[in-house]
C-alpha cells in the first residue's frame, strides 16, 4: 500500500515529527525507529523548553514563598493542574491530584479507601471486582488492600479473542462489589474495555444506592483517545481516573488522580506532611481541603509545568485526529504483521476496535532475541510480560513482542518493523 | 547496537546451545529442586541437583527464555557435570565475573571453554540477568542439595 493512501494519517505528520528532537537520533548511522511509546512517549520541543524556562526563570517553592518567584512558580504548577482539568473535562479543577505516576494514583485510591470508615470502609464479604488483562499495577494494590481487609478479589475474564468476558457481569458485579477497578485500553492485548457498560452496571448495585466506586485506569486511554468526563452521563462516569504523564508526551515523575469531590472529601489523607494541612497542633492535625489533602510535602512543580504544556500541545493537535492517526497506523501495522509467516498478534485484530499497542508472538524466536535484532536495526521495541503477567497466563504466553505507535509515527516505520521481522526470522534461520 | 555487535552476540555455539538445551528435562534423582524467575522479564527455570558425595553427578532443568538463557544453561551443565564441587567453584566464580565485569573483564578460555561466548551478552546490561539465570540456580539448588547432605551426615 502506498503511504499517502493511508487515510487519517495526521496531515501534518512530517511536521509533528520535527517537534520531537529524540525522533532524529541514529545508531552507527541506523535511524532511530521508535515503536516503544505505550511504554513510554517521546517529548516534544516545547516540553522540554517549558520545563528548562521554568527552571531557568520562575523556579521557586510553590504555595510557601512570598516572593515573585514564589507566586511565578505557583502560578505555573496550578497552571498545569489548568491543563489536565482541561485536557479530561474534569467537572472541577479541584478534583485532579497530582501524583508520582499512575502506579501512585492507584495507590492512593486503594489505600485510603482501606482506611475509609462509615459507608465507604472494606470488610470482610465485600468484593473488589478488576480484569484479567490488567497492568500490575491496577492488580496488586487491589491484591494489598483485600488481603489487609479480609474482602474478596474477583475479576472479569476473557475471552479468546482478548476481549473483555462480560457474559457474568451480573454475577460478578453485586450488592457485594465496593469497587470496581479496570483499565479503558489494554497496555498488552490493545483492548478498548466498555467502560461506559461496566459503571452503570457498578453504580446501580449496592444498598445505599450510590453503588460501588468505580476506578479507571487511563494510562493507555489518555495518551489516544479523547476524554470529556464532564460530557459523560452521571451514572456512567467513573469515580476515580487514573494516568501517568510520561505516557502523553509529558516529563516522568508526575501522574494525575481525578476523582468526585465528594469521594475525595469523604477519604482520608494518603500521606502526611506539609502542605496536606489546615492546622497542625501536637495532639492533632485538620487537613487541607482538595485537591492539596493528597499533595503532601513538596510536588514535582517543573513536571507538573511540563505536563501542562504537554497536554496542550496534545489538545492543539487534537485527540480526534491523534486517535484516528493511531488507528490508521494500527491497522497499517495489523496488515503488515499478518504477511511475517509463523506471526501471532494477541489481541483483538479490527483496528477500529483497538489501541495503538499490539503484542505478538513469532514462531521459534523468543522475544528478548527478537527485541535485539531489531535494536540492531534501529527499531525500538518492549520484550517481556509488559506488567500484564496474567494477560499472558490468559493465553499461555510467557512473553511477547511489543509494538506500540504514536502520533509521531510513519507507516516507512511500520515497513521497517516488518522488514526487520523478516530478518530475523532469516537471522535465527527460520527463512 | 551494530550488526557486527549483533553477529559477537550471537555466535554459533549460542545459537547451537539454544537449539540443542544439552542436558534440559527435569531427572530424578536429585537432592534439591529450584525455581527461579527472571522478574523483569519473565524468564523461568526449574533446575535441580544431583550430587554423588562431592561430584556433580547431574544438573537437569526445564526452562522458558531467550536463546541468550537457554544457551548459557546448556553450556553450564555441559562444562560443570561430572566435576567435583571444588572444581566447580573456580568456574562458576570466572563466569559470574565475566558476566558482572561490564565487557571488561578478558576471559579465560581454559576456564569457561564455550562459556567464553557469552563475553558478548556481558557487554548488554539487558541480556546480563539473561546469561545468569541457570548459574544462579545452579548455586542456590547445589548449595540446598549440600547442606541437605550435610544434615544426612550428621543424623
Ligand atoms: C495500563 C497501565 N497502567 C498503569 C501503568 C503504570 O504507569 P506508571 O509506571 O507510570 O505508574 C502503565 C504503564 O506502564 C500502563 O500501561
Amino acid at each position: 500500500m502506498s503511504t499517502s493512501s493511508l487515510p487519517g494519517l495526521l496531515p501534518e505528520l512530517e511536521i509533528v515529527r520535527k517537534d520531537f528532537p529524540i525522533l532524529e537520533r541514529t545508531f552507527e548511522g541506523v535511524p532511530l525507529v521508535y515503536l516503544d511509546s505505550a511504554n513510554t512517549s517521546q517529548k516534544p520541543q516545547i516540553v522540554i523548553d517549558t520545563m528548562v524556562d521554568h527552571l531557568e526563570r520562575h523556579n521557586a517553592n510553590i504555595a510557601r514563598a512570598m516572593h515573585h518567584l514564589g507566586a511565578e512558580s505557583t502560578e505555573a504548577f496550578e497552571g498545569g493542574r489548568d491543563a489536565v482539568a482541561r485536557f479530561i473535562g474534569a467537572p472541577d479543577r479541584d478534583e485532579v491530584i497530582f501524583t508520582k505516576n499512575a502506579s501512585e494514583a492507584l495507590n492512593l485510591v486503594a489505600n485510603t479507601l482501606m482506611w475509609a470508615r462509615g459507608d465507604l470502609q472494606i470488610g470482610e464479604g465485600d468484593e473488589v471486582v478488576i480484569t484479567e488483562l490488567e497492568h500490575h499495577s491496577n492488580i496488586v494494590p487491589w491484591q494489598l488492600l483485600t488481603e489487609r481487609t479480609g474482602a474478596t478479589l474477583r475479576w472479569f475474564g476473557l475471552t479468546d479473542d482478548g476481549q473483555l468476558d462480560v457474559s457474568n457481569i451480573d454475577e460478578l458485579i453485586t450488592e457485594r462489589t465496593k469497587v470496581v477497578s479496570l483499565a479503558w485500553v489494554s497496555n498488552m492485548l490493545g483492548t478498548i474495555l466498555p467502560i461506559a457498560e461496566i459503571t452503570k452496571r457498578a453504580h446501580a448495585v449496592g444498598d445505599h444506592g450510590r453503588g460501588a466506586v468505580v476506578v479507571v485506569d487511563a494510562s493507555q486511554a489518555a495518551p489516544q483517545l479523547p476524554i470529556d468526563l464532564a460530557a459523560m452521563p452521571a451514572d456512567e462516569r467513573p469515580d476515580f481516573l487514573a494516568f501517568t504523564g510520561h505516557k502523553t508526551v509529558g516529563p516522568t515523575g508526575i501522574g494525575v488522580l481525578w476523582g468526585r469531590r465528594a469521594l475525595l472529601e469523604q477519604l482520608p489523607p494518603f500521606l502526611g506532611g506539609g502542605e496536606m494541612i489546615a492546622t497542625v497542633r501536637m495532639e492533632k492535625s485538620t487537613y487541607a481541603g482538595i485537591p492539596h489533602k493528597f499533595e503532601a510535602g513538596t510536588p514535582p512543580i517543573v513536571e507538573a509545568v511540563g505536563l501542562g504544556a504537554a497536554l496542550d500541545y496534545l489538545s492543539h493537535i487534537g485527540l480526534d485526529a491523534i486517535h484516528a492517526h493511531e488507528q490508521a497506523i494500527t491497522g497499517y501495522a495489523l496488515d503488515g504483521l499478518a504477511t511475517v509467516p509463523g506471526l501471532t498478534v494477541l489481541g483483538p485484530l479490527d483496528a477500529t476496535q483497538r489501541g495503538g499497542a499490539i503484542a505478538f508472538e513469532l514462531d521459534g524466536v523468543h522475544p528478548h532475541d527478537i527485541a535485539q535484532v531489531l535494536d540492531s536495526q534501529g527499531i525500538a521495541v518492549r520484550a517481556g510480560h509488559h506488567c500484564a503477567k496474567p494477560a499472558h497466563a490468559r493465553f499461555g504466553v510467557q512473553a511477547s513482542t511489543r509494538m506500540s505507535s504514536y502520533l509521531y509515527t510513519t507507516p516507512g516505520e511500520i515497513d521497517a518493523l516488518i522488514e526487520g521481522l523478516e530478518y530475523t526470522r532469516r537471522y535465527f534461520k527460520l527463512a | 547496537m551494530s550488526t557486527a555487535s549483533l553477529d559477537s552476540l550471537y555466535q554459533d555455539i549460542i545459537l547451537d546451545h539454544a537449539k540443542r538445551k544439552l542436558n534440559s528435562g527435569l531427572r530424578e534423582p536429585y537432592e534439591a529442586e529450584v525455581h527461579h524467575v527472571n522478574p523483569t522479564c519473565g524468564d523461568e527455570i526449574t533446575l535441580r541437583v544431583h550430587l554423588d558425595g562431592d561430584v556433580v553427578k547431574d544438573i537437569s532443568y526445564e526452562n522458558l527464555g531467550c536463546s541468550i538463557s537457554s544457551a548459557s544453561v546448556s553450556v553450564m551443565t555441559e562444562l560443570l557435570v561430572g566435576k567435583t564441587l571444588e572444581e566447580v567453584e573456580p568456574i562458576h566464580a570466572a563466569f559470574l565475573e565475566m558476566m558482572r565485569g561490564k565487557g571488561q573483564v578478558e576471559p579465560d578460555e581454559d576456564v569457561l571453554e564455550d562459556a567464553v561466548a557469552f563475553a558478548g551478552a556481558a557487554k548488554l546490561t539487558a541480556r546480563i540477568k539473561c546469561a545468569l539465570l541457570g548459574w544462579m540456580a545452579f548455586q542456590d539448588a547445589s548449595a540446598q542439595a549440600q547442606s541437605d547432605t550435610q544434615k544426612e551426615t550428621d543424623k
